[in-house]
């Protein structure tokens, strides 16, 4: 018995694990694919740990269904008027109450071990390596590079009538955030007007931007993204156009990221309202 | 207890002189005429609200934009569909319905104890309802979604007078309930029969009494929030508003604080009435009653310490989160309790598959599928994937919303025959039951992988890719629609032609009071307390 269940759980793991990479990443890009049935593939390290922390958790709850759901079956076959006429008069066994208490808690304690370790890795960064700055507004992103210059541009999604072959529906954007891999990156995150959520699955970020208030995490992109661009949606109803404000990272190499900040210095330096001041007035609520 | 109960009502015919249609079913101080009126006005929400998310699923069947062009629109339709969905279908089915009906009944009460607030109650539930509907046709509608999260709830962004509509409706529902709880806890508290303890009580009556204990203490703090928004809307305060100092958070404690505690308002009656279903039609007493029991107001309380699980992604601190974390779970306790000591009712039992109990059946499935992905959500970590995508939204509508159709259509077949005296086609009862539960399954399941792929909550159109998982779920909510007309179909056949129901059509495991009156229950019953001293648990 204990050697099945040492064969029987890992290869409930693998089968979950193999849906996702094997589905993701249509084109080079790193989105959902049709009819895929699990978590993008990972492209960062808390991608990593929540990824696989859900794996094992879809393993106990899905041995928990199928607990019932057999408990279930037997009890109608078995207890059922035609095979069991007299019903039992059983209405209480303590030691049966005290195991059906007892065994959730301590499932409950190994689920909470490893989801607090993930939370706490998630939260933020101890050593960035350079900063983002993002900025909600109603219905597009705007984003800033506070240690290269502290240039700013927004990021518009392209309509369907104007999408080049090749192009996802609803994911494109006319400026692309180009990051470098391998690179820890500090998250800043506000808005300009009501709530947003800058939300990535593949790289397990997902963060409202408020007004009023400035949120913050990290991110460090694979190696392996290098050249795909990595997509998400807005993530908290932020008005008519709330389906209509994607996310599009372009992940790029280290060397290739300074090359385009020289570029985007260039074009992007005649915006002329910086994010700074915008966030600034969005905290004093003086943008409206 | 039977010979106790039977005694007294064959003297009741003297007192079925029923008043006049108007005074009957508009000044109503009758709790069994509030309850069919309670779940008239639930049936009529329920089309309302049910055909919104019927039309929302046609929508999202196909990627691209076919039937609604507004974006607005798609915004009020979900919206309105949760507030009905919430306020006017399950709450006023389950506690008004149900609860008036049978809470009276079951505890051997001649009715409840404040009748003229019970009316109040119910017009004032009609009242919020009237101003939910209203609201859809003033301005571009309410678009916020069920949360009502300001600064989009604000007047910039909300300018016309749709949200103080929705405020107000609101208010109304809320103050309906809060006297609707008043008057439960009163009469539990004091109008039991004789010998009939707190210990004795069904478990139903249970279930009543926490919910009541729950809406009595989170919807005070809806109310407050409300009038803060409605304040900050109309009359300059800026209590969620950062450019006067205030913070849109604020609200999202405040609305879940009494949100989260509403969703258990939702689920506990469910929990009531199927274990009565479950102990009737297996012919044994519930196992484990005091655990039961008392995991409903565990779950009651802790309920009250676990809101801000809703709110992971807004940037609170990190031990914050980690605090809702571990409580969340906690919940997971009694919740297992209740599941595994339904189990242990039918172990050994002698079980009747009639619908009701298929119902009860399909409840516990519905409520463990759930209920193990409510454990996946509880951790703030793997929310960073899954918040606010329709793996959220299959979670909440298995667990919470159809878990609670069930136990409404559970009730529903249980108790028809007592509240009406015509039992329904058992045949046709149990096609519905298999044709809802397979479509709501299609119909959400294939959400769980829209979820986990990615798939955001809240849009009227979606990319490309989950065009397959959303088609099947809208083939689902087509067989979920018949399933639902089919249950009209089965009411109307009911009414018109339905078999004379017995005082007692389920047997030896139906031995709560109600069973112990004349089916359909006369206009007053047990004037005279049965004398309970002496008798087992009425499970």
């Amino acid at each position: 018995m204990r050697n099945k269940l040492k064969i029987f759980v890992p290869a409930l793991v693998g089968a979950f694990m193999s849906i996702g990479p094997a589905l993701a990443g249509p084109n080079g890009e790193v989105r959902s694919a049709p009819w895929q049935m699990w978590l993008q593939e990972p492209g960062s390290p808390t991608a990593d740990r929540i990824v696989a922390f859900n794996a094992q958790l879809m393993v106990i709850e899905t041995l928990i269904v199928i607990f019932v759901l057999g408990l279930m079956a037997y009890i109608a076959v078995r207890f059922n008027a035609k095979r069991n006429p007299v019903p039992s008069k059983t209405t209480h066994n303590t030691l049966l109450e005290v195991v059906w208490t007892i065994v959730p808690i301590l499932i409950l304690v190994g689920i909470a071990i490893p989801s607090l370790k993930h939370l706490y890795f998630a939260d933020r960064t101890q050593e960035a390596d350079m900063t983002l700055k993002i900025t909600g507004n109603q219905w597009y992103w705007n984003y800033a590079y506070p240690d290269h210059g502290d240039f700013t541009f927004d990021s518009i999604i392209v309509a369907d009538g104007d999408l080049k072959p090749g192009q996802p529906r609803l994911l494109t954007v006319d400026n692309k955030v180009v990051l470098p891999v391998e690179t820890n990156i500090r998250l800043l995150m506000t808005s300009n007007d009501v709530i947003h959520n800058w939300a990535l699955p593949s790289l397990s970020v997902k963060l409202d931007t408020v007004p009023g208030r400035i949120n913050e995490t990290w991110t460090r992109i694979h190696e392996k993204y290098v050249g795909k661009t990595i997509y998400g949606m807005c993530s908290e109803l932020c008005g008519v156009n709330h389906g209509f404000m994607p996310i599009a990272i372009e992940a790029v190499s280290k060397e290739d990221f300074e090359k385009w900040v020289k570029e985007a210095q260039a074009k992007y330096a005649s915006d002329e309202i910086k994010t700074d001041d915008k966030v600034r007035l969005a905290a004093a609520g003086a943008t409206r | 207890m039977a010979n106790a109960a039977d005694a007294h009502h064959d003297d009741h015919a003297h007192d079925d002189h029923y008043p006049s249609f108007f005074s009957r079913w508009f000044c109503s101080t009758n709790h069994k005429d509030i309850g069919t009126v309670y779940l008239y006005l639930s049936m009529f929400a329920a089309i309302v609200g049910g055909g919104m998310s019927w039309y929302i699923r046609l929508e999202l069947m196909e990627p691209g934009i076919q039937y609604i062009e507004d974006f607005q629109f798609y915004n009020v339709l979900l919206t309105a569909h949760g507030f009905l969905m919430v306020f006017f279908v399950v709450m006023p089915a389950m506690i008004g319905g149900f609860g008036n009906w049978f809470v009276p009944l079951m505890i051997g009460a001649p009715d409840m104890a404040f009748p003229r607030m019970n009316n109040i109650s119910l017009w004032l539930t009609f009242a919020g309802l009237g101003m939910l509907l209203i609201s859809a046709f003033v301005g571009a509608g309410v678009g916020t979604g069920w949360t009502v999260y300001p600064p989009l709830a604000s007047s910039i962004y909300h300018p016309s007078a749709a949200v103080d509509f929705g405020i107000l409706s609101l208010h109304l529902a809320g103050a309906a309930s809060i006297l609707g709880a008043i008057n439960f806890i009163v009469t539990i508290f004091n109008m039991r029969a004789p010998g009939m303890t707190m210990h004795k009580m069904p478990l139903f009556v249970w279930s009543i009494l926490v919910t009541a204990f729950l809406l009595l203490l989170a919807l005070p703090v809806l109310a407050g929030a409300l009038t803060m928004l409605l304040t900050d809307r109309n009359f300059g305060t800026h209590f969620f508003d950062p450019a006067g100092g205030g913070d849109p958070i604020l609200w999202q404690h405040l609305f879940w604080f009494f949100g989260h505690p509403e969703v258990y308002i939702i689920i506990l009656p469910g929990f009531g009435i199927i274990s009565q279903i479950v102990s009737t039609f297996s012919k044994k007493p519930v196992f484990g009653y005091l655990g039961m029991a008392y995991a409903m107001a565990a779950i009651g309380v802790v309920g009250f310490v676990v809101w801000a699980h809703h709110m992971y992604a807004v940037g609170l601190d990190v031990d914050t989160r980690a605090y809702f974390t571990a409580a969340t779970m906690v919940i997971a306790v009694p919740t297992g309790v209740k599941i595994f000591s339904w189990l242990a009712t039918m172990w050994g039992g002698s079980i009747d598959f009639k619908t009701p109990m298929l119902y009860a059946f399909g409840f516990i499935f519905l409520f463990v599928v759930g209920g193990v992905t409510g454990v996946t959500l509880a951790n703030s970590s793997a929310d960073l994937v899954f918040h606010d995508t329709y793996f959220v939204v299959a979670h909440f509508h298995y667990v919470m919303a159809i878990a609670a159709i069930f136990a409404m259509f559970g009730a529903w077949y249980y108790w028809i025959g007592k509240m009406s005296g015509k039992q329904y086609s058992e045949a046709w009862g149990k096609v519905q039951f298999w044709l809802f539960f397979v479509g709501v399954n299609l119909l959400f399941f294939p959400q769980h992988f829209a979820g986990l792929a990615g798939m955001p909550r809240r849009i009227p159109d979606y990319p490309d890719a989950y065009a397959g998982w959303n088609y099947i779920s809208s083939v689902g909510a087509l067989i979920t629609a018949l399933g639902t007309v089919m249950f009209f179909v089965i009411l109307f056949r009911t009414y018109a032609s339905g078999a004379k129901a017995e005082q007692n059509p389920w047997g030896e495991g139906a031995t709560t009071l109600e069973w112990h009156v004349p089916s359909p229950a006369p206009f007053h019953t047990f004037e005279d307390q049965p004398d309970m001293s002496g008798k087992a648990p009425a499970e």
